[in-house]
């Protein structure tokens, strides 16, 4: 599991406020009455189905859907789409990758914005070269960004998100499609940001091998479910009215984890049916 | 091999054809990376409707159908960011061929016209008049200083709008700004190249520079190097063959594509044959964790 130790969160000074918010697209209502306050410093997953409004949560912080009623805060002020006070990493797969853009270039368009001169401050470009020291693709700054491998990617947009230094990292499905050693890594380089202050919130399907190691859980659909830590939120109630589904739940060397299959208890035994993991009990 | 040089017309025609060749290469390079390559030959039929509108209401040629051109850009962008299910190309078609059939059906309506409109649907580059070489050198001029101010900001837009705003970059200034040159862009190309042979020379030029390099700085330069290269071969050409210089100059950036796909091909092959085909590098062990 993430956070090994207590780190410092800033309970007096949320970083992320919603104050019950219904918002969505044009007149299409895609999250209801949603109230949420999310630390300074905190680490947060938000879990649920396709289409439940994950990243319609991710876009509201970023000011990108209609708020029809509430009011959503960032650092203690109304969003102000002008002055973004955050990185975001979007999904992957929306990323056009036969665009003739190098990693550096990439990484270098979290500092768009930063002076009129057609190339980027020395100071710029010395913090991109940095960021993509530590993200482990220094190395590979040249290459056109479809040269690399799906975790090398992922990094990719993530030095770009952190290369003007935000204190609050968005990052819808950052673990998709990569393979489990990436994944550990993408989670632990998560973990070091959030320990050095950053606050981090993050979409994933993955309510085990990612949800499950993280210290706080939001569940969604539609709205807000639930909230707390996943040995908490993890219950078949709640992951039913998460996910319309029956699903079981289990305890494993002091997690708590999610038997995926709830297609088998629906067609099996139905309610009250065992999950059999040979040593794990089943509730 | 100077003779053509002679003749003043001859000059200021090659001037033109380089001029507009690297200007078109320029924007094109947005053009195409956003996949709205036939924006280029949507606007320029707008702009003949914008044009003879301009005529009819007696109003200077260049800045009307530069409005024309701006309004249709910017609608055909609201077009398909308020309605997604409207793809690029369906607004251009639809914008585009109304404003395009407007203009037809003024010069049918007023058929007193006494101007010829040929030059504006063919091009007339031997007919470059000096005012025309000012606008294309202003427009060049005002281009060239918008794209460097912009660069990065146009660059993310590009690459991907919806995130770029997230990041503070103004998108909707940013396309509006870029309406206004292409719209402009193709104004002043006009008389050079014609409504006909314009798309052309904008996606020609990126499309084989993309050939050559990955990397979007490079890509601009050797955009703009290709479209004033064959501006000026095609041109020059145009005096020893006898054809068309706006077909000579379209003909040559074919060619230039053409060498360009195969020397891109040979280069793969090649790579593949050594290994050296590019493939996702593997991460220095450690380095995430520190």
């Amino acid at each position: 599991m993430l956070h090994p130790f207590p780190h410092e969160i800033d309970q007096a000074h949320p970083a992320v406020e919603f104050r019950g918010v219904t918002c969505g697209y044009g007149s299409t209502i895609a999250l209801s009455d949603v109230s949420l306050n999310i630390a300074a410093g905190d680490f947060v997953g938000l879990v649920g189905p396709s289409g439940a409004g994950k990243t319609t949560l991710l876009r509201a912080i970023l000011g990108a859907v209609d708020v029809f009623r509430g009011e959503i805060r960032v650092g203690g002020q109304p969003i102000d789409r002008r002055r973004p006070r955050a990185g975001y990493v979007p999904q992957l797969e929306t990323i056009d990758w036969n665009f003739p853009v190098t990693v550096e270039q990439v990484v270098l368009m979290g500092r768009a914005t930063d002076g009129w001169l057609p190339w980027n401050r020395r100071e710029a470009v010395e913090q991109a070269h940095a960021i993509m020291e530590r993200l482990g693709i220094a190395p590979l700054a040249r290459r056109h960004i479809r040269a690399l491998s799906g975790g090398q990617q992922q990094r990719a947009f993530l030095g770009r998100a952190l290369v003007s230094n935000p204190q609050l990292l968005l990052l819808d499905e950052p673990t998709a499609g990569v393979d489990i050693k990436t994944r550990d890594d993408i989670l632990h380089l998560l973990d070091q940001l959030n320990h050095e202050g950053v606050t981090v919130i993050m979409t994933t399907h993955e309510i085990n091998a990612v949800a499950a190691h993280l210290p706080w859980v939001v569940c969604i659909n539609g709205g807000v479910i639930a909230e707390g830590p996943p040995s908490e939120v993890y219950t078949p109630e709640i992951l039913k009215r998460t996910y319309g589904a029956e699903m079981a739940v289990f305890h494993y060397e002091g997690m708590t984890l999610v038997a995926e299959t709830p297609h088998l208890l629906g067609r099996g035994g139905g309610r009250g049916h065992k999950v059999k993991v040979p040593g794990i009990g089943g509730s | 091999m100077f003779e053509p040089l002679e003749y003043q017309f001859f000059v200021r025609g090659l001037i033109a054809a380089t001029t507009a060749g690297a200007l078109c290469g320029l924007i094109g390079v947005y053009i195409v990376l956003r996949r709205m390559s036939y924006i280029g030959h949507g606007l320029s039929h707008a702009v003949f409707g914008g044009a003879v509108v301009s005529y009819v209401m007696s109003f200077n040629f260049y800045v009307g159908a530069s409005l024309w051109g701006f309004g249709s850009a910017l609608l055909i962008n609201a077009t398909t960011k308020r309605r997604k299910f409207i793809a690029p190309d369906a607004a251009i078609g639809i914008v585009t061929t109304a404003s395009f059939a407007l203009g037809v059906a003024l010069i049918s309506r007023y058929r007193t016209f006494t101007r010829s409109f040929d030059a504006a649907l063919f091009g007339n580059i031997l007919g470059v008049t000096r005012n025309d070489l000012i606008a294309i050198g202003v427009v060049a001029a005002l281009t060239l200083a918008i794209v460097l101010v912009m660069y990065r900001r146009l660059l993310f837009t590009t690459f991907d709008p919806e995130v770029a705003q997230f990041y503070g970059v103004p998108t909707e200034w940013v396309d509006a700004l870029f309406s206004l040159i292409l719209a402009g862009t193709i104004v002043v190309c006009m008389q050079v190249l014609g409504v006909t042979l314009i798309a052309a020379a904008i996606v020609i030029p990126p499309v084989t520079a993309r050939l050559l390099t990955d990397n979007f700085s490079r890509l601009m330069i050797l955009s703009v190097a290709i479209g004033a290269g064959c501006g000026l071969v095609g041109m020059y050409a145009s005096y020893y063959v006898d054809v068309s210089s706006g077909a000579n100059i379209v003909l040559v950036a074919a060619i230039a594509f053409m060498a360009a796909m195969a020397y891109s091909g040979l280069r793969n092959r090649l790579a593949t044959g050594r290994g050296l085909a590019p493939k996702p590098a593997a991460a220095p062990d450690g380095a995430i964790f520190e």
